[in-house]
């Protein structure tokens, strides 16, 4: 008897308090814009914080107010760019996904005459196993070139997808799990990792900026700025400056033929699945 | 009468100072450590909670009186989380239409009031000490006075540290950690206190 009694004063206690909240939903109900929801729903929900908001929540609501532009969500991409123009009644340009492109090619590796190829090292690095902590020591590093990967994987950490891995020492994108963020580029100390645009079938794998003599000293695959590739681009979207060539993917027509004549073949196709040290062991 | 005034007296500043919800009882750390960065966001948390903290003295009183005429006192807890929850939830639609400034910056400590072991503690101690109606209040509401208190001088400490210059290391969370532990040592220097 006494648990019916308990469970009819609790049920009756539950009856009262949920008519007294009903009641205080209809009293105190806030109108709220409808496509904040909408706005919402359309963002990946993954607050990486790419388009330089707190959160997808703090850039729908930008969006709302008008402060923010439609299309700054990398990971959304076109889809969520139309989705969001469609809900707020404007027309959104097409948004190139973009992908993030670590700027190096000094995998280590052997060659076919069995040499070591590849970024050299000027020591035996054995500190703390974090990029930036290596960067830090006197003469910059482990690795006799200044500006190559230094392989500890601060941008794997940084990274909300799982889209970079180490490779042969190198860090390597996934395109297809890559969504643009760019957490990546932040976290290297080299600020090696650019933004290219997806399916790109030329990039320039290589950061160094320093004069031809001193890059052959410290890799075999870094870029001289010997300008070959200028020369032979039929479209002109190549540019060396400062030792370093660098695409203009705006005039670029992926016809492959800097690819073929760089002599240190650092310009590669970014859709290749394997990165080049692995395919050459 | 006068004794009586004696005790209400003696339970406020108990519950305010020497009894403090947060730093000797160690009730409610949550949003102590969470709502404490800011000293405008702190109060506002400070005022909500006092609010329910009042509010669920007095609900309590009023459905512990119902349990004991039915003799189910045994279901003091799990009746008064529902009173609690049922009060906060409107708490926050009241703070939500009248002022969303607030609403927005306790964001989700506001809910999580619900289960703030202070409002809950306050509703069982209560019973445990057997206060009458206004008695149960007065715990209720200086309680929550004690934890504003309590939040407030944390915050401007917060603020404070935030802007030291301290160790790598003890950065964040770990120096606040070690800033509350000061502030409750603090307060122990009121547990001698004995008006009456």
């Amino acid at each position: 008897m006494e648990i019916l009694i308990a469970i009819g004063v609790l049920g009756g206690l539950g009856l009262i308090f949920g008519l007294i909240l009903a009641a205080a939903s209809k009293i105190f109900y806030v109108e709220t814009d409808p496509r904040l929801d909408q706005l919402n729903e359309c963002l990946p929900g993954a607050n990486c914080g790419g388009c330089g908001y707190a959160g997808c929540g703090g850039y729908a609501e930008a969006v709302l107010k008008g402060e923010a532009e439609i299309g700054k969500c990398a990971s959304g991409g076109d889809e969520c760019a139309q989705a969001m123009a469609a809900i707020m009644g404007v027309k959104a340009e097409k948004v190139a996904r973009k992908v993030a492109l670590v700027r190096c090619s000094g995998y280590k590796r052997v060659d076919a005459d069995g040499k070591d190829v590849g970024a050299k090292m000027k020591g035996e690095y054995e500190g703390i196993k974090d990029c930036l902590a290596a960067s830090k020591v006197a003469g910059r590093g482990p690795l006799v070139c200044k500006f190559g990967c230094l392989g500890f994987g601060n941008c794997v950490k940084a990274c909300k997808y799982d889209a970079i891995r180490v490779v042969d020492g190198v860090a390597k994108v996934d395109q297809e799990k890559c969504v643009g963020c760019m957490s990546c580029a932040a976290a290297c100390p080299r600020n090696l990792i650019v933004p290219v645009e997806y399916g790109a079938h030329v990039v320039i794998a290589c950061a160094s900026n320093a004069k031809g003599a001193v890059t052959v000293r410290g890799c075999s695959a870094g870029c001289i700025g010997c300008g070959l590739c200028k020369k032979i681009c039929p479209s002109g979207a190549i540019t060396v400056e400062n030792n370093l060539a660098t695409i203009d993917y705006s005039k670029c027509t992926s016809c492959g033929l800097c690819a073929t004549v760089c002599p240190k073949k650092l310009i590669v196709d970014n859709n290749a699945v394997e990165p080049q040290g692995a395919a050459a062991k | 009468m006068n004794e009586y005034v004696q005790t209400l007296i003696g339970i406020l500043l108990a519950a305010i100072l020497s009894e403090n919800f947060i730093l000797v009882k160690f009730y409610g750390i949550c949003p102590f450590m969470g709502v404490s960065k800011k000293i405008d966001t702190a109060l506002g948390m400070g005022m909500a909670v006092t609010f329910v903290m009042g509010i669920a003295s007095a609900a309590t009183w009023a459905i512990y009186r119902l349990l004991v005429l039915l003799h189910l006192e045994f279901m003091q807890t799990v009746a008064f989380i529902l009173v609690i929850a049922s009060i906060v939830q409107v708490v926050e639609m009241f703070l939500k239409k009248a002022v969303s400034a607030l609403y927005k910056a306790l964001g989700i400590f506001l809910p999580l009031i619900t289960t703030n072991c202070a409002v809950l503690g306050v509703a069982l101690l209560n019973v445990q000490k057997g206060y009458d109606f206004l008695l149960s209040v007065v715990n209720g509401v200086c309680g929550g006075l004690g934890f504003t208190v309590a939040i407030v001088l944390f915050a401007s400490l917060r603020e404070r540290v935030e802007k030291s210059d301290c160790p790598e290391c003890f950065k964040g969370m770990p120096i606040t950690l070690v800033a509350a532990g000061l502030l409750a040592l603090a307060f122990m220097g009121f547990s001698g206190l004995k008006l009456f």
